[in-house]
Parts: C-alpha cells; structure tokens; sequence
C-alpha cells in the first residue's frame, strides 16, 4: 500500500552512512522524504511545513552512534517529535460535580456523529453511568429514527420528541435527564457545513442553552487538508473540550489526527473502530504516529494479538518458527486466532514492510472455510510434516474437502510464503515473536 | 488584466452550461463563492508585474496541496508548468496561470468526463438503466441517490430505488423519505435482510414494470473489509442473473473532505466492479475534493456529478474547467 517512511530514508541517505553526525548537507533529501510522508498522510501542509523545520533544527548535529544508521536515527527523532505532538497523555471525559455531566457532540455530516454517541454510552454505562441521549438532529432525514434505533440495540434511552428546534430539544432534556436521574447527557447534532452560517449559529445556540460539560469535534480520520479549516470553525465557535476520530479500521494513514490537534490544542479522547456500537477504543498517540508515517500501526496488532494468544502459546510459536517447524497444524490454529481478531488482511496490513511481501499473496475472508476444509483433510503427519504432500497427497485431499488441486497448491504456497515471511520477520526480533514486529525493535531502543 | 477577464466569462459560462443542462437557473452558492476567491488568491501569486521563479511555482505547487491533489501528483504538475515555461518562454507571472489550469484540464479530460453530455438518456431497448451506488461510510450514497432520482424524473423517466443499505440504523427510513420526495418508487425489506436480494427484487419489480432507471443504495463499507466487499460481488452477480449487462453504471460517492486515502479507496472499489464513473459530494464546503485529480491521472475514472448541498436539487452535472477554477479557493 505505502512504502515505508524508513525505506524511502534509507534510499536518501544512503550515500551518507559512516558520517559521525547529522549535517545540513546531509539531511535535505531526507527532509523531503519526511515532508512527502507527512502529506500523503493528509497532515495539513503548514502543520507540515512546520514540523519539518523542528525536525531539522533538532535532527542537525545529533551524533550517528550505536547501532543506529542514520535514517533509523531520523525516524526516530520524527517518531518521538509526532508522539510528543499528539499528546502523550490520553484523556478521559470529565465529568461534572453536579450531575448531569452534558456532552455534546459535532462535526461535518457523516463524520460519525451518531454512531459515536451511541458507542460513547454504552462505553459511560459500562462504567457506571446512566446515560441519556439525546436526538437533535432535526435535519437529515431519519437521523433521529437511526439514534433511537441505535438506542433500542444498546438498550438505553433516547430524548426524542417532535419538537422542531433543536435547542429546545437539548434543553428540554437536560430537565428530563434531572427528573429521571440520568447522570449524563449525550447530546447528538445535525452534521453542518462550517460555512453555513445559519447552522453554525444554531449549534452554538444549542451549545450556550445547555452549557455542555465536554464538546466532542468528531472527525472522519481520512479527512483530508480541509481539516484544519473545519476544526477552527468549530473550535471558534464551540471552544471544543476534545476530539473523536472516526473510521480507523480503515486504511488511512490518518495525518488529520495532527493537523486538528494542532488547531484545537485538545486530546484526542476516543478513536472508532468500526460500525458496531462497541468498536470505540481510547486514542494512542504512538500508534497513529508510527500510521502517518506508514510503518503500520504495529501496537494495534500487537495488543489485539495479545488478547488472543497467551504468553506461552506466543513462546512455543517463536520457538517453532526460529526451529523451521511451524506446521499446517500451527497455522489452522492461528488462522482459526486471527480470525478472530478481524480481517486477515487488516491485520496483515498493520504489519511494516508486510504489504510489499503480501502484494502477490492472495488473502480472501471468505476462503478461509475452503482452507480450513484442506487442512482439516489432511491427516495430523501430513500437516506436521507439510514437505510430504506429494501429487497423490494433494489429489486425496482435494477430493476428501471438496475443493480443486489447484487450491490445495495455492494454500500449499500460501503456507511456504508465510513461513518464510514469518522466519524473516522473526529474525530481526529480540524478544517475544510478536514484539519483534515492533517500532522500538527496529530503532534500536 | 485582461486574463482574468477572460477566465472569469470562462468560468461563468461552464458553470452556466452545466446549470442549464439540468434545467437549474440558479447558480450554487458554494460555487460562486469559492469562484469569487480563487480569483483573489491567485491574484496574490501571480500579481501583475512579478516574474515568474521558482519561489512563485512552490507558491503555486502548495495551493495544489492544500486543495488535497497530494505530493507527487502536484510535484508533476508543477514540473510541466515548469517545462512549458521554458519551453514557451514565458516571463510574466500572469501567464502561468493559463498554463497551470491547462495541465490541470488535461488531467481531467483525459478521462471521459468532459462528454458528460447524454446521462439522462437511456437506450430504450436495453431497460432498466441499472445503477449500483458504492462508497465508504459517511459520504453521502443516500442523498445521491435522491437527488439522482429526481434528475433522472425530471428528464422524464421512470424510476425505482432499491434500498439494500439493510445494515445501518434507520437506513431504509432515509431512502424511503428521498423516495417520496423525489416521487420514485421504492424496493425495500427488513432490516438485516441479505441486501443483494434486495438488489433482485428490485431489478425484477424494474423489469416487470418496464421502469428506465433502477437506482440501487448500497450500505457505506470500508475498502479493506474483504466480506463486505464481497457482498457487493454478490450484488452485481445478482443484478447479472436478471440482466446480464448490468449494473451498467457503478457510481463510486467520494466525499469532497477526504484526503488521500480516496485512491485507495478507488482503487479497492474498482477490483470489485468496474466503476464507470465517481460522484464528489460536499463540494459545497471548504474543502476543494482535488484528490480526484490524482484519481483522473492514475486511474482514469470519470467524475460525473458533484454534490453542491442538502437540497434535491443540488446534484449537477461535473464541469472540468468549473470544478479547477474553484479548485483554488479560499
Ligand atoms: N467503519 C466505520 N464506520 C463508522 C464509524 N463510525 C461511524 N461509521 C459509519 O459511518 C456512517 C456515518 O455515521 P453516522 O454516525 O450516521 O454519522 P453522522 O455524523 O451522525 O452523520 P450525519 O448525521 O448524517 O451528519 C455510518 O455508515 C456509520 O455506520 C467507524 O468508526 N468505523
Ligand atoms: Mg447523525
């Protein structure tokens, strides 16, 4: 999908390796490369610009020493400079001393407003809360229907009446929210256009009638330049407390995390992860960072994998891998894993330098049943000793699970390529086999 | 001044010209007003009396950027004006900006959205028109598709709109309120339904109710999630069974906001179904939808409408030249 920031670096500086220290002459086509990443990342160009210019005046000087090479050096400093720029603290909502805590959430339409809302109050439930939530979009068609649907699947109550005026909806929540003792109120708006005055007046009038605890900007993660305009105009008139980030189980390098930090100065409080009400997840400053610069949103996997594999189990694989014996048996069990942790591509795709070794590799979802049945048709020796599947092998099996032999040939190369992929990967690892994928692995740290 | 002259009757008469090919005597006010402030800005570049440097073209490079056309696309651009500013001896900063737009226009029209002309007729042997709807989440697939209807019935046709969004909240209620106003029919089930049966019925109901235009909504998907692209597989194999040249259009919704992840968007959508053309929504906004010009020189997809409000008639036809002069605006 993207080349890696650190592949295109290396290419840069490669004629400058065996240099002591990082000189003006030296890093300029580095620069470049950083200042193309950051763009195709969508982040604003000023925030660019900027931050290309704080790059260089800290990069200038720095000594190459240890095992670091120079454009693993660079990365580095690139790496810690965006953390560092997106906060390396999350932050929790606040909730007010005198319930109700109001929340009231915006953004341009189809951000994720909605389905934000909800996820937000089956999240505050779970912790305790007795969220209220609230229907103010008079606008769109059916957008208060979808919130009381949305409602109906996490169980909670929706404030919606046939009241025009949003502003007295949310108003008349609040006292809805007192008598029925909800704790918080969460309060959905129309998505608007931040140069239609008219609606930008109504969601500022909206936020002075019920005076909100938090304001949420929610914002589409592929959004591209306009970013920082739309963030400003909200800001101005909403002085915003926070911002959401939607859409992240897409493959976005997601550089407009940067560029809204950089207007509004507030944290990034949660990240949406897909369409269900429970894909909310709280915001991981190292992770979109090593994302905008392409090298994959490896703690993601990492954590997601941890979840799933025990420590002992991610030992025994590593030990498998390293001793060439990871068999047809081991991959049945991680598939059967990884399935359910998500798409394999996905997940593969989160994986730095994974992409370029992958691109002839066919991955399909669905074929997963179809390679489950050949595996499942080979006998317990044949799949710990895949070098066995001769010709008449493969005929069996493909006649025992229904499928053809040109499958069964596929998986079979399938499983070689992954082998090999998993020992390359492996090889670098110091560690367990999965932190081996890992950011501080590769710099050296 | 005498160019930007020119280039403003240039610009009025190509949004006129798509304004009357719909019937809509009324300008957009989102056009307009980035119209009026392209012409300022890039007055403040290109100013009269200043020659053309190489500061002037990285000025004009960063415009392409924050208008979303991305780093290398503009970084070629710019490196043609360059040469053509050689090669044709240029001198005057006035005179690029003929130039630039030009290498702009040529991107565009090398795909085949500048003969935008016949949309709204149907070959009458080959009925239903059948239309599948796609994109990711959020950009605005159901108020297209109601805004296209009404088109598509007031240049006099007949049509059908399948609701097989069968996932999203309140997704049917949306498409059901579009329908009416827009005074189509509608093909719906029940939430959770399988959406390419629903495709089915309605191509089936088109086919025996001799309809023009079947116009199918489809549910917002992420192009890295390989089930549910999938699924929209099943949805053209479907509509297939019934009328195998179908869908004739696949419309691709791109939302004018988003970055550079609209590539990998294109490119994922079009390994399921050849898409024929995009729609760019919200170009109402501030933000300028430029992505879809890296889209025009690599992939060579046509645009074929924008999307300029929340009314139903706020769909146009797309305009090469009106969609580059408001480009640049503030
Ligand atoms: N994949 C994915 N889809 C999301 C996420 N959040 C929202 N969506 C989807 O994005 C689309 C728009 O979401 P809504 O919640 O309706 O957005 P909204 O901002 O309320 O939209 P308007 O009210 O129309 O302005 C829907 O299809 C949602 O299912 C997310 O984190 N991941
Ligand atoms: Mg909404």
């Amino acid at each position: 999908m993207f080349e890696n920031l650190q592949d295109k670096l290396e290419h840069a500086l490669k004629r400058f390796r065996g240099q002591a220290t990082i000189s003006e002459e030296n890093i300029d086509e580095a620069l470049r490369e950083i200042r193309r990443a950051l763009i195709e990342a969508d982040v604003n160009l000023n925030v660019t610009n900027k931050f290309v210019e704080d790059v260089k005046a800290k990069a200038i000087g720095t000594e190459v020493k240890g095992k670091l090479l120079p454009e693993q050096l660079i990365v580095k400093i690139v790496h810690e400079e965006l953390v560092e720029l997106l906060g390396s603290k999350q932050s929790d909502i606040q909730f007010s001393s005198h319930p109700p805590t109001v929340i009231m959430v915006a953004g341009l339409q189809g951000s994720g407003k909605t389905t934000f809302c909800a996820k937000l109050a089956k999240n505050l439930r779970k912790k305790g809360r007795q969220p209220l939530l609230v229907a103010c979009d008079v606008h769109r068609p059916a957008a208060i229907e979808q919130l009381k649907q949305l409602g109906q699947t996490i169980n909670l109550p929706v404030f919606a009446t046939e009241e025009k005026n949003p502003v007295k909806i949310a108003s008349d929540a609040i006292i809805y929210a007192k008598k029925f003792a909800r704790d918080v109120v969460i309060i959905d708006t129309a998505g608007r256009l931040t140069i239609d005055q008219e609606m930008m007046k109504e969601v500022q009038d909206i936020s002075n009638a019920v005076n909100p605890n938090e304001t949420l900007f929610v914002c589409d993660a592929m959004i591209g330049q306009d970013a920082v305009t739309t963030a400003k105009a909200f800001h101005e008139i909403l002085s915003l407390t926070g911002v959401v980030l939607t859409k992240l189980d897409g493959d976005t390098r997601g550089g407009a995390a940067l560029s809204v930090m950089n207007v509004v100065g507030k944290p990034v409080k949660f990240v949406g992860t897909g369409e269900k009400v429970d894909a909310l997840e709280p915001f991981h400053p190292e992770r979109i960072a090593s994302r905008i610069l392409g090298m994959g949103d490896i703690l993601t996997l990492v954590e997601k994998a941890e979840q799933q594999l025990d420590e002992d189990q991610a030992k025994k694989l590593e030990q498998k891998i390293k001793k060439n014996e990871f068999s047809f048996e081991d991959f049945l069990e991680q598939l059967r894993t990884i399935r359910k942790m998500g798409s394999l591509k996905d997940l593969l795709g989160l994986i730095p330098g994974m992409d370029k070794a992958m691109r002839n590799v066919s991955i399909d979802d669905n074929a997963f049943n179809k390679v489950e049945a050949v595996i499942l048709s080979m006998t317990k020796f044949e799949r710990e000793n895949p070098k066995l599947l001769n010709g008449s092998r493969r005929k069996r099996i493909a006649d025992g699970s229904g499928t053809t032999v040109q499958d069964v040939n596929r998986l079979i190369k399938q499983f070689d390529d992954m082998t090999k992929m998993m020992k390359n990967v492996s090889r670098g690892g110091k560690s367990r086999f999965l932190k081996s994928f890992g950011l501080p692995q590769n710099l050296g740290m | 001044m005498g160019i930007f002259d020119r280039f403003k009757e240039k610009v009025s008469s190509a949004v006129q010209s798509t304004s009357d090919a719909l019937g809509f005597t009324k300008l957009k006010d989102g056009l307009s007003k980035t119209r009026d402030t392209f012409l300022s800005r890039i007055q403040g570049v290109l100013g009269v009396g200043r020659k053309i440097d190489a500061q002037l073209l990285t000025q004009l490079e960063e415009i392409l950027i924050t208008a979303d056309i991305g780093f290398d696309t503009s970084e070629q651009i710019i490196n043609s004006v360059r040469e053509r500013v050689k090669k044709e001896g240029h001198e005057n900063a006035e005179e690029v900006f003929d130039i630039l737009k030009d290498e702009l226009l040529k991107i565009l029209i090398q795909s085949p959205s500048a003969h935008n002309d016949a949309v709204y007729n149907i070959n009458p042997d080959r009925k239903p028109h059948t239309i599948l709807v796609v994109g990711v989440n959020g950009v605005g697939k159901t108020t297209t598709i109601g805004k296209l209807a009404y088109n598509y019935k007031n240049a006099g046709r007949s049509v059908v709109i399948g609701a097989a969004d069968t996932f999203r909240a309140a997704a049917n209620e949306q498409l059901e309120i579009w329908a009416d106003r827009a005074g189509v029919q509608i093909v719906q089930q029940k939430h959770g339904a399988d959406p390419a049966a629903v495709a089915y019925d309605t191509v089936n109901s088109a086919i025996s109710r001799d309809l023009d235009v079947v116009i199918i909504d489809t549910a917002g998907r992420l192009h890295n999630k390989m089930n549910l692209m999938a699924e929209l597989d099943k949805i053209s194999r479907v509509i297939k069974k019934l009328k195998p040249e179908g869908p004739e259009d696949v419309y691709l919704v791109l939302d004018a906001t988003t970055g550079q992840n609209a590539i990998q968007q294109a490119k994922e959508f079009m390994k399921v179904s050849p898409i024929t053309g995009i729609v760019l929504t919200k170009l109402d906004g501030t933000a300028k939808g430029g992505v879809v010009i890296p889209i025009a020189a690599e992939l060579k997809i046509p645009v074929r409408y924008i999307g300029v409000g929340e009314k139903i008639d706020d769909l146009q036809l797309f305009s090469p030249t009106a969609f580059i002069d408001a480009l640049f605006g503030e």
